[in-house]
């Protein structure tokens, strides 16, 4: 009589679509260890009875399984009329009030949430939008050869040159092309005025760059001894990390621009970011160490220059993001030894949250208009992982590149993640959400360049 | 309660069965929604039950919900018509099926026919109710945070030829997807044998231990 149950089931589930409903009765009935008292009254004997024989009566399997349509049809119509123990499923009308949230933190958004719909789920493309070739880019993890600037302009550097690729209309152009004995180029950023392009070289000098004309203004020399791994904008303080452990505020308005050193790191600095506010400095190293600077802390000549130092990653941390929606929240990645994403509170240098990835972070990025958080990874998947904040539930993953992804950056209108790996491709990725639907995020291009400043050099 | 009366025997009515199932139900969903902390833990009020401390909630809506439902639900016992009952936790925000706590319930068809008792002892009943409330309790060790705002609803699963009360109206199993499953223990009334299943959707950031 089994048997006669359970193809009553499977055919009951042919005729009305959910699969789902179909599986799990079944589990239930599997996990269940007690013995199955069937219930006699509601069996159907003449049905399992014909279901039996009909079976048999088939001749044989094939004929069963190659049934023509009207067979099926007849059988379908058969199972409908004689299976009377349908379930039904009843859900009472009057539904009790939803909770109200009394926890201070989701009080706001909860108000903000009632009179709004809720939000559908957004479709995050699993694939890249777009692919372009980037040969000759170098595969290391200590430098960061890409930029995204405030003029939606794009700039990579390929070996010894620095490519400019329009976003809006997807042209390409050359910037420069450093001598053999000064290149290659080991770090970019883009000045946040989107016109002034900071250049990075192996031998520790910075070429000063305006991509409108596309000339050369100044070469900031003497504030390292070895290659300019990373960099960050304050205004018109450019600040460099070097091999050398050396963070140097640059002030590019006047002639000996080295303002300040931040000493701290033992080894190459590879991770360098401001705060929103410029009031705070994050940087990584290959030291496994994070500091953080405060300016008003750095400049009080104490003897440690840094407002925190902190040691809690097992590898070189690379990856460093502030977040946007909450001040002095920062989120730093690390690579192969350590694979964890740790969020720190930079107003008391507690940690807040350590989640393992599983492959080295090599990049870090927020999301500017939803509470979300991305990361780039390298072996194996080399993916990028898009993490909700802050229940850190990973909500995409997304695969294509074939060599781990070092180099990440996010276009102005924060829709746009463009991810460049050793693998020698460059791609796009529509992970925050369509154009269209962020609108608020209107690119600001500053017009005059440096208009804040009387005079250059 | 006709158990209640027949003290030395035993004795267990179809009625009796479906008031005691239908007690069950409404405890074991109040338990519920304060140990997954549906609604605030404030509005939860101590009772003594089962020989625990249960909470009953305060909530004038959820109160006249469930009343509402144990009525219903203890018409369909006696009928024999009920066949499960399922308590769904869902996300306030996207309406996403988190938890699904599954009261399977079999009647003992010749009970219903025939209107003949049964004899199970109270207290043993009593225990065995106990234990699934102890185990509700102690879910939460296991079962994912749910750290956002959620809200729940009952399905019933009955019989087709059941007469719908104009105040149910047909529902989608709001099943979850690859959910992880977890049996708790049964009681049995000798008339109605009622089976815990708690379903939940798998929570994927533990599965990378």
């Amino acid at each position: 009589m089994d048997a006669g149950m359970n193809t009553s089931t499977h055919l009951k589930a042919q005729a009305r679509c959910p699969l789902q409903e179909h599986f799990l009765p079944r589990k239930s009935s599997k996990e269940n260890l007690d013995r199955f008292i069937p219930n006699r009254s509601a069996m159907d004997f003449d049905y399992a009875h014909y279901a039996l024989t009909e079976g048999r009566n088939g001749k044989d399997q094939a004929t069963a399984a190659v049934s023509s349509p009207s067979r099926e049809a007849y059988r379908k119509q058969l199972a409908e009329t004689m299976n009377l123990n349908h379930t039904r499923i009843l859900a009472f009308r009057n539904k009790p009030q939803a909770p109200v949230e009394l926890l201070p933190t989701d009080h706001s958004a909860s108000l903000h949430q009632q009179p709004r719909s809720v939000k559908p789920r957004r479709y995050i493309p699993q694939t890249s939008e777009r692919t372009l070739d980037a040969p000759d880019i170098v595969d290391d993890f200590y430098l960061n050869l890409l930029d995204w600037g405030s003029a939606n302009v794009l700039a990579i550097a390929l070996g010894h040159t620095v490519y400019l690729w329009d976003a809006s209309s997807g042209s390409t152009s050359e910037l420069v092309t450093i001598d053999e004995e000064k290149g290659p180029v080991t770090s970019i950023n883009w000045a946040p005025d989107g016109r002034h392009v900071a250049v990075g070289l192996n031998n520790s000098e910075v070429q000063l760059w305006d991509s409108a004309s596309n000339r050369q203004l100044r070469t900031l020399k003497g504030g390292h001894q070895s290659r300019v791994g990373s960099m960050a904008w304050n205004n018109h303080i450019l600040t460099t990390g070097g091999m050398d452990g050396q963070i140097v505020n640059n002030d590019v308005r006047i002639r000996s621009h080295v303002v300040e050193t931040y000493r701290g790191h033992t080894q190459e600095v590879c991770g360098l970011k401001w705060s929103g506010s410029g009031q705070q400095l994050a940087s990584g190293g290959n030291d496994n160490v994070v500091h953080i600077w405060d300016r008003s802390v750095a400049s009080s000549n104490s003897t440690t220059q840094y407002l925190h130092r902190l040691e809690e990653h097992t590898s070189a941390v690379k990856a460093l993001a502030w977040c946007p929606f909450q001040a002095n929240l920062l989120a730093t990645g690390g690579g192969g030894g350590d694979r964890t994403i740790k969020f720190w509170n930079t107003h008391t240098g507690a940690c807040l949250n350590s989640v393992d990835t599983g492959s080295q972070v090599c990049s870090l990025l927020w999301s500017k208009n939803e509470r979300e958080l991305l990361s780039s990874h390298g072996f194996t998947q080399n993916q990028l992982t898009l993490w909700k904040y802050p229940s850190m539930v990973k909500m995409a993953e997304l695969t294509g590149h074939t060599s781990r992804v070092l180099y990440m950056a996010q276009s102005p209108d924060g829709c746009t993640v463009a991810t460049a790996a050793g693998d020698e491709t460059l791609r796009f990725w529509n992970v925050f959400g369509v154009p269209e639907t962020a609108k608020k995020a209107a690119p600001k291009a500053a017009h005059e360049p440096f208009s804040h400043v009387n005079r250059i050099r | 309660m006709a158990s209640k009366t027949a003290a030395a025997k035993d004795i267990i009515t179809l009625h009796g069965s479906a008031a005691i199932v239908s007690e069950f139900f409404c405890y074991a969903a109040n338990s519920i929604l304060y140990n997954r902390a549906v609604y605030p833990e404030e509005s939860f009020a101590k009772v003594k039950k089962y020989g625990l401390p249960m909470l009953l909630t305060q909530d004038e809506s959820v109160k006249s919900f469930l009343s509402n439902l144990t009525c219903q639900i203890s018409e369909w016992l006696e009928a024999g018509k009920l066949q499960r009952v399922v308590l769904v936790i869902m996300s306030k925000a996207t309406g996403e099926v988190l938890e699904r706590w599954n009261f399977r319930i079999e009647t003992d068809a010749e009970v219903v026919e025939k209107g003949v008792s049964r004899e199970k002892s109270d207290k043993e009943i009593m225990r065995e109710i106990q234990a699934i409330m102890r185990q509700v309790a102690s879910s939460i060790t296991y079962l994912p945070c749910l750290d956002e705002p959620c809200v729940f609803d009952v399905l019933a699963y009955t019989d087709t030829d059941v007469a719908v009360p104009f105040t149910w109206v047909e529902s989608d199993p709001k099943l979850i997807a690859n959910p992880q499953m977890v049996k708790l223990h049964a009681f049995d009334t000798k008339i109605h044998k009622v089976d815990t299943l708690v379903s939940y959707k798998n929570d994927e950031w533990d599965e990378e231990e």
